[in-house]
């Protein structure tokens, strides 16, 4: 295991139950600077519920999670974002009505706490930093389009975008190349790895492509029935006769299924 | 091009405004007539026809001031805001000398309120508040119809003559039910001081719930009932209250329940032995009520309202008025109104000098079923004069005249 | 004792004709989700028809199938409506479909007026149940007893078809999830169809049920709307049991209202919606609400711009061409042009939220009456000079919201909506009734401008100046980082409050900002009138400025004002004509159904086919 002064996010005990079914249980992990940590596991073994926690939109049962030695357990997913954490969704989430830059902006007035002024033209706030950003996801040349009428693709990499709006230390995604075409879910991460890189962060994700996450993840864990049952490097994972087991008799082995999983 | 479209509609409003401002066509003295047609249609309708009756009358004998008078008549929906508006625009673009009209008390008052501000002459025709000429009047404003407070005295009168002590009320909550009912106490109790109420209930317009009313009145064991519902409310208070056996060795008094725009729709079921204000035309015999009941009749193959009285009136009022000023500046015929005496089908009327307020009177009488309809019987006039406060009292009710 | 149990059963008989009328509006709701204003025309129509029918039907059978076939009748009316005038405008946005029911509302007015005249009809009481029965010596009518005892039956009758028929199924899923019905291969534009037929049904009958209790009249459409809406939410939206035990619930304590408090009779029913919304948000056996994107169904909207050159240049031309109009217009176009600007300030402000917001409020006249009042209040009372007085209208009116807003920001969607409605009305009863201080229905009179600005010319140009720059100014804020916040938190809250959003607060604000704006102009309102009366904060005039948001496209910037500015015009011009009712109903459905983006969006669409546009790409 790491040290604690060098991780990033420290997760003690999380556990969740929904009435008496537990979803969750007592689990410990944490994410060092600058690692790409995976977090597996078949449907229904509690991945969102965990990242649902993580980001304050789901109160937790118990346990306790700390960013940079900093409790944060239980605090609003806003004021989370504000301690440097960002977040991509698993069912994309920007806004329509904006342009593509716009949706960008907007993460960077937040940022700047500028959201209740209502003086200057939006517009013209913060359009080089966002410029900056959509150059990062490789989009600069769709700054301009209208949101709603964008691939799936460049959703997410306008997603990508905006969750680095408030230069995160962390990065949490949610099934990052769900929906995605092969092809796109390796240039996806790629794009992230390289970020991840160059900016020093940190990010946890959640993956069913078990390509994708031998390609580029640091380290994994596997989730199964809310419990961590590994905890490793690639190759560890890869060989764990318990997780082979798991994924065996789930029937679910490796596959890309990405269904909603609790 | 949001704004585009903008500028294209507010260039259309510039344009028809243009072209509309229409040149006045000078052979006749145009009179601004602003009612609820639509809202109202059931009380607007005969008021209406009335004004025709008159101004065919009127114009017939050569018109007034050697010129016809013509009514423009205007809906405002029943909207204050909207009356004033329209007021404006008979005033200043339609070449209105005056404007006339309203059932509805609060866009009454909202005219009144414009012509005192602007000095057009307003003749509130039927709205009823005692506000119109009282708390809130101004010089510019005239009332035709008798008030609520006239109305409620003369009830309050009969009602005094009996030895009912316990009265329980229904009104309508707003301006008006409540005007009725404080002017019914107030006449009652200095008639007969021993008076208890014991019992007031305040159904929303329209809205009542007649079988709690009734069932709320019943449980007060009242003497005697004062009601002031009409239209609907009436209809269902009525309906429930026989039913109930409400009426049953109670005297009950009822204010405009007489008039044939409430009573008629009762049919068989008017509640015989009320003492009502209303308007007999079925009754008259002779004379100038006669006369007039029997022109409207040959013109509409109607029978009158008492909309359809004020509304003639409405016109004998104007077309005297005019005639005495001579004139149809504002500020002529606003002299000439005060004190103006005028021939009616109900007698001579004054629209008094101290207050405004004409004294037109009231038909008081009882209810009763005959031939399966509901009739005003044993009734008398009252003369408006005798029902209104004395010339001090109405100092301190008007500030506008002190 | 005795007389409370009586009470009581006049509570259950009232109960009944409530809720047969308010089932066909919940049936519809649920299941088409559309805000039915015309439901009480349908009640309205049921009664004159089953009037008509009893005339000509004898006796005690034809009494009762007088009764049904009012019902059948409306429904076929219902029918009529929904393929006529809804069904073109099922993919337009939501909500919209309400400006189409409202056309509907006055068309119906003036058909019932042309067919069975103005004066109300008293119903004929119904053969062998005239009498009263005494129950503990208390005087129970036979009919109350009557509907006491149809009405479970019908509950029973509806709730067997909801839950124990096929069709019932489809319709339960339909209220859930309309596309998968369609997926399933039913006919959704028939299921619609079907839903409104036995909703209106419902109406008929119930409208024809209470005849021997009353009778039929013209006013019976909009009164009883307020009251079926209260039953609807309280119920909880789409369901029948539900609305069955609001229906009673309201009654009885209407009831006791009556005796106890006989004052209280305009305020109630307000009270106990509100109290149930805050302790149950989606009443008492409503489901919540699938996150609500009203307003924002369908195409999504476009992004916005800040004015070009060239739109500047327009407005400049605008601003100057109506600087001039007391110049050469005669002073009633002033007036009509202040009307129509104040109207337009306050159809603006009501945009911000809605539009921008993604907020229905069914009560934005609270704030335009509440700082119309407030103006006339401290003219009145503190003999404070107008200037002042103006500026303490939107103080006044922005503090009305904050604190009504933050009631309202825990709903969303339709039951914010009518949680707004219910504080207006509460806003309106108070007003009503506390009339030694607001002068009640008499209102306050003679709140005159300062000498200054007495005559139509100056008052029109101050107008010009805080009207028109206040709806620049709402423009602004549109364009400012509170207002791509207030988008952004419509867009998705998810993300919104995922990038430090808090969005509730944001909204909150909004609303608080956009009831100041009305409050603008309400304050120009009462001092361009000279007075001021409950009017001002009916429901009806919450819907005047919904219905032109609508109307003028709830999607784009302009359409509160475009859309303001046409329908205060057009009001003028045809209130002219005997019929305008009828006429003004028809401009709007015909408006609707050609222009189902509003008129800006849809002008915007046609402009972009011709290619007058520059097109954006792929949103076709």
């Amino acid at each position: 295991m790491t040290e604690p002064d060098a991780a990033v996010l420290d997760v003690r005990n999380l556990s969740k139950s929904f009435g008496g079914i537990r979803a969750v249980q007592d689990v410990n992990f944490s994410v060092k600077k600058g690692e790409l940590l995976a977090m597996i596991g078949p449907n229904g073994a509690g991945k969102t519920t965990c990242f649902n926690m993580l980001m304050g939109q789901l109160p937790r049962t118990a346990g306790e999670v700390h960013l940079d030695g900093e409790n944060i357990t239980g605090l609003e997913p806003r004021t989370i974002w504000r301690k440097g954490v960002g977040r991509t969704f698993q069912i994309t989430a920007t806004y329509p009505s904006m342009t593509v830059i716009e949706n960008v902006q907007m993460a960077l007035m937040s940022h700047h706490k500028r959201i209740y002024s209502i003086l200057p033209f939006a517009t013209k706030l913060y359009h080089d930093e966002a410029m900056a950003l959509l150059e990062l996801v490789g989009m600069p040349e769709q700054a301009e389009r209208h949101c709603a009428i964008l691939a799936y693709g460049d959703l997410k990499r306008l997603e990508l975008a905006i969750a680095l709006g408030n230069g995160p230390k962390l990065l949490l995604m949610d099934e990052p190349t769900a929906g995605m075409a092969p092809t796109e879910r390796t240039k996806l991460m790629q794009l992230t790895a390289d970020i991840v890189r160059e900016k020093n962060i940190s990010v946890l994700f959640t993956e069913h492509d078990m390509d994708v996450v031998f390609a580029h993840a640091h380290r994994v864990m596997v989730l199964n029935r809310g419990e961590l049952i590994a905890n490793g490097s690639v190759n560890d994972i890869r060989n764990d006769s318990k997780v082979q087991e798991v994924y065996l008799g789930g029937g679910n082995l490796f596959s890309d299924d990405e269904h909603q999983h609790a | 091009m949001k704004i585009t479209k903008k500028i294209v509609g507010l260039a259309a409003i510039l344009a028809v405004g243009f072209t509309t401002t229409a040149t006045f066509a000078a052979d006749t003295i145009k009179i601004g007539e602003i009612n609820h047609y639509k809202r109202m249609a059931a009380f607007a309708g005969p008021y209406k026809q009335g004004i025709e009756l008159a101004l065919e009358e009127v114009n017939n004998a050569g018109g007034v001031l050697g010129k016809p008078l013509e009514f423009i008549f205007r809906d405002d929906q029943g909207k204050p805001g909207e009356a004033v508006k329209i007021a404006e625009e008979l005033m200043t673009r339609d070449g209105a000398v005056m404007l006339t009209g309203t059932i509805l008390s609060h866009v009454g008052l909202a005219i009144s309120s414009y012509a005192g501000e602007k000095k057009y002459l307003y003749l509130a025709s039927e709205p009823l508040a005692d506000a119109l000429v009282w708390a809130k009047g101004n010089d510019y404003t005239f009332r035709l119809r008798s008030s609520t407070h006239m109305q409620a005295s003369m009830l309050a009168e009969a009602a005094a003559k009996t030895d009912a002590v316990k009265y329980a009320t229904i009104a309508p909550n707003y301006a008006y039910g409540k005007d009725a009912v404080a002017a019914f106490k107030k006449a009652l109790t200095a008639l007969k001081p021993d008076v208890e109420f014991v019992a007031e209930q305040w159904p929303g317009l329209f809205k009542i719930d007649a079988g709690a009313e009734v069932q709320a009145i019943e449980r007060a064991k009242p003497d005697a009932i004062y009601n002031v519902t009409f239209g609907g409310d009436l209809a269902k208070f009525v309906r429930e209250g026989t039913t109930r056996g409400l009426f049953e060795g109670r005297k009950a008094y009822g204010l405009l329940t007489g008039e044939p725009e409430y009573l008629e729709p009762l049919k068989d079921e008017a509640p015989a032995g009320w003492v009502a204000t209303g308007y007999p035309w079925y009754d008259f015999k002779d004379g100038a009520n006669k006369v007039f009941v029997d022109a409207y009749q040959a013109k509409f193959s109607q029978s009158p309202k008492i909309g359809s009285l004020v509304g003639y009136m409405t016109v004998q009022s104007i077309a005297a008025g005019i005639t005495k000023a001579g004139a149809t500046d504002t500020e002529a015929l606003v002299a000439a109104f005060k004190g103006l005496d005028v021939d009616t089908p109900v007698g001579k009327i004054t629209f008094r000098k101290q207050d405004h307020q004409a004294t037109m009177g009231a038909f008081v009488g009882t209810i009763a079923v005959e031939d399966g309809a509901g009739r005003l019987v044993d009734w008398s006039y009252k003369k408006g004069e005798d029902y209104l406060p004395s010339d001090e009292e109405v100092k301190k009710l008007r500030p506008a005249s002190n | 004792m005795e007389l409370i149990f009586a009470q009581v059963l006049t509570g259950l008989a009232n109960a009944a004709t409530l809720f047969l009328v308010a089932s066909g509006l919940s049936l519809i709701f649920g299941v088409t989700r559309i805000v039915n204003f015309a439901h009480g025309s349908f009640y309205m129509l049921g009664a004159f028809i089953g009037y008509s029918l009893m005339q000509v039907l004898p006796g005690m059978f034809g009494f009762w199938f007088s009764v049904l076939l009012a019902g059948l009748a409306v429904g076929v009316i219902g029918v009529i409506v929904e393929i006529c005038v809804l069904r073109p405008v099922y993919k337009a946005p939501e909500l919209f479909q309400l400006v189409a029911t409202f056309g509907v509302i006055l068309v119906i007015q003036d058909l019932a007026l042309l067919t069975w005249g103005a004066e109300d009809v008293l119903g004929p009481r119904a053969p062998g149940l005239k009498g009263i029965v005494r129950i503990f010596g208390e005087p129970v009518p036979k009919y109350d007893l009557a509907m006491i005892a149809i009405t479970p039956f019908v509950l029973f009758g509806l709730w067997y078809l909801i839950t124990k028929t096929r069709v019932g199924v489809l319709v339960r899923a339909a209220t859930q999830d309309r596309e998968m019905v369609g997926a399933l291969g039913v006919n959704q534009a028939w299921l619609f169809t079907g839903v409104f037929f036995l909703g209106s049904a419902m109406a008929g009958l119930g409208g024809a049920i209470q005849l021997p209790k009353g009778g039929a009249d013209l006013l019976m459409d909009f009164n009883i709307l307020a009251s079926i809406f209260v039953v609807v939410v309280i119920g909880g939206m789409g369901s029948l049991p539900g609305a069955y035990i609001a229906a009673v619930l309201i009654s009885v304590l209407n009831v006791f209202g009556v005796s106890y408090l006989p004052s209280s009779t305009l305020v109630l029913m307000f009270v106990v919606m509100a109290v149930v919304l805050m302790v149950k948000p989606y009443g008492l056996l409503g489901r919540e609400e699938v996150a609500g994107e009203h307003g924002q169904v369908g195409e999504p909207e476009r992004p916005i711009k800040p004015a070009g050159p060239k739109v500047r240049l327009a407005v400049v031309v605008l601003l100057a061409a109506l600087t001039l109009i007391p110049l050469f217009g005669s002073s009633f176009l002033s007036v009509l042009a202040t009307d129509i600007i104040i109207f337009c300030l306050f159809a603006a402000s009501l945009h911000f939220i809605l539009g921008l917001g993604g907020l229905v409020s069914f009560g934005h006249a609270a704030f335009f009456g509440g700082g119309a009042y407030v103006a006339a209040l401290m003219v009145s009372y503190a003999n404070t000079p107008m200037e002042l007085a103006l500026l303490l209208a939107p103080l006044g009116a922005g503090l009305l919201a904050f604190i009504i807003g933050w009631v309202c920001m825990r709903l969303t969607g339709v039951y914010f909506a009518m949680l707004t409605l219910a504080f207006a009305q509460l806003l309106w009863s108070l007003v009503f009734q506390w009339d030694e201080f607001t002068g009640g229905d008499d209102g306050m009179v003679d709140i005159w401008p300062a000498k200054w600005l007495a005559g139509s010319t100056s008052y029109f140009y101050l107008t010009l100046i805080l009207g028109v720059g206040g709806i620049l100014f709402l423009r602004h804020v549109a364009h400012s980082p509170f207002g791509y916040a207030l988008r952004a938190s419509r867009d998705s809250s998810r993300q919104a409050e995922a990038t430090g959003i808090n969005t509730k607060r944001v909204q909150w604000l909004a609303f608080a900002f956009a009831g100041a704006m009305a409050g603008i102009a309400g304050g120009l309102f009462v001092f361009s009138k000279g007075s001021i009366f409950p009017t001002e904060l009916e429901i009806a005039r919450s819907f005047d400025a919904l219905i032109v948001v609508f109307l003028g496209g709830v999607k784009t910037l302009s359409g509160a004002v475009v859309g303001g500015a046409s329908l205060e015009y057009l009001k003028d011009q045809i209130t002219r004509f005997e019929y305008w009712r009828i006429t003004l109903g028809i401009i709007i459905i015909v408006v609707v159904i050609l222009a189902p983006e509003g008129i800006v969006g849809t002008a915007r669409k046609v402009g972009e086919r011709l290619g007058w546009v520059r097109e954006q790409e792929g949103l076709r």
